[in-house]
């Protein structure tokens, strides 16, 4: 067996002293491990760091086995992401939230792409948290549980949809949610791909990905949010992104 | 791993000798047979300095470092400038700092870093105690010397955060061209770090 891709670096645990077991995500395999031989020597740890862009060699005598990967450097992003610390505190949560939320060896190529689009939009501090709320939106939907946010739910209208109802992951207008909007969750415009980004959108769209994600597709196994999206969360505070 | 040439004392030996950084079950069998012909001279000086380590080795309550003593050499030395903590992330980091002499301020010495994947939290480290030693009076700066990773730098970011209520200068080491290192094989965060830090030659 044996594929090559380019992908992301997820995660590296160590294997015995020289060896690490590394997690990409890739875009035509999906989230997948693979043991790297020599994984801690002084050329490949800048490369396997979370967030940096590799090319991928996987083998193995049985597809089920764990394999090989070889590893090549693509686009080392992550030591310039280092820098910012809230940028930083965003890849953290999306590669944390990427390898609890995504099975193993299961193509989801648009959120490949999507994370892809989060690494270069990394560089622009206005614009990537809202791609970061788009990109989790992107993976519920992905994994089957999208919001449809395409009209409301009650009256089919597809302009001034303001929230989202928590039952069904679908849209409300704003005549028809005033009465229970204490109940429903808030829909920022951007979500939609509307207006611009304003205060609080972020923080609103947080909540509604947090909330769906947590409960459709972390809690049926078990897991929480991750640490690292709560950090996030307090870092956008602190800069005043939210 | 077992053989039958050898009896439990043995296999035991060797067992615990590949459990060693360094060590797989072959050379730890050369090991313990090495050990076994020099058993006067090597083994037993051996065992008395590992008796004796596990003894008296102990981590210090100030900075985390081992030493026989608490506080350890390097906290109770006079010479040694107040004002300046590194922090490091294992006491090996300590010890490397220390054989380049580059630092004559006092250690601080984490025990890991952050790892969301990992799930070590702010409290699994030593955090608490140096935000005690930043409060200090007489401390005016912490150095974080932490690994250029991404992991060790978050770790750095939330220690600049918990660190600022103290008000003390929190400073990094600087990034950029090992001694002996070529551009062509430097990743592009190191090279934009080390472009970002240039200096007038």
């Amino acid at each position: 067996m044996e594929w090559r891709d380019r992908g992301i670096v997820l995660q590296v645990r160590p294997h015995g002293e020289t060896s690490a077991i590394v997690d990409i995500l890739t875009e035509t395999q999906g989230r997948h491990a693979g043991l790297v031989k020599g994984a801690r020597s002084r050329a490949m740890r800048p490369v396997l760091q979370p967030g940096n862009q590799v090319l991928a060699t996987w083998r193995a005598r049985l597809s089920e086995h764990l394999g090989m990967f070889q590893i090549e450097a693509d686009d080392l992003g992550a030591g310039a992401v280092m820098e910012d610390r809230t940028a930083l505190a965003g890849l953290n949560s999306a590669c944390a939230l990427a390898v609890m939320a995504l099975p193993e060896r299961e193509a989801h190529p648009a959120v490949h792409a999507g994370f892809q689009l989060l690494l270069q939009a990394f560089e622009d501090p206005d614009l990537w948290p809202a791609i970061y709320v788009r990109w989790e939106a992107g993976v519920l939907s992905d994994l089957g549980y999208g919001l449809d946010l395409a009209k409301c739910v009650v009256t089919g209208e597809t302009e001034d949809l303001t929230h989202v109802s928590p039952r069904t992951g679908r849209a409300v207008c704003r005549e028809e949610a005033a009465p229970y909007a204490a109940k429903l969750l808030e829909l920022p415009g951007f979500m939609r791909g509307r207006g611009a980004i304003e205060k609080g959108d972020i923080a609103m769209g947080l909540e509604l990905t947090g909330y769906f994600l947590e409960r459709r597709v972390l809690w049926p196994v078990d897991k929480q949010l991750p640490e690292a999206r709560t950090r996030l969360i307090s870092e956008l505070e602190r800069v005043g992104a939210l | 791993m077992r053989s039958a040439s050898a009896g439990p004392e043995i296999e035991r030996l060797i067992t615990l000798l590949a459990k060693l950084p360094g060590l797989g079950p072959r050379s730890a069998r050369r090991a313990a047979l090495q050990l076994l012909g020099k058993r006067d001279v090597l083994m037993r000086p051996l065992a008395d300095a590992l008796a004796d380590a596990a003894d008296k080795i102990q981590a210090c309550s100030t900075c985390g470092n081992l030493d026989v003593t608490d506080p350890c050499a390097v906290c109770a030395a006079p010479n040694r400038q107040d004002g300046a903590i590194c922090v490091v992330e294992t006491v090996g980091d300590l010890w490397a700092l220390e054989r380049a002499g580059a630092f004559k301020g006092r250690y601080h010495v984490l025990g890991g870093v952050l790892s969301a994947l990992d799930g070590v939290r702010p409290e699994d480290l030593n955090i608490a105690r140096l935000v005690e030693r930043a409060s200090e009076a007489d401390v005016t700066e912490i150095v974080l010397a932490l690994n250029a990773t991404v992991d060790g730098q978050t770790t750095a970011h939330y220690l600049a955060d918990k660190l600022e209520p103290c008000g003390v200068s929190v400073t990094s080491l600087a990034r950029g061209v090992p001694v002996g290192g070529e551009l062509d094989y430097l990743d592009d965060g190191t090279l934009a770090a080390a472009f970002r830090s240039r200096s007038s030659v």
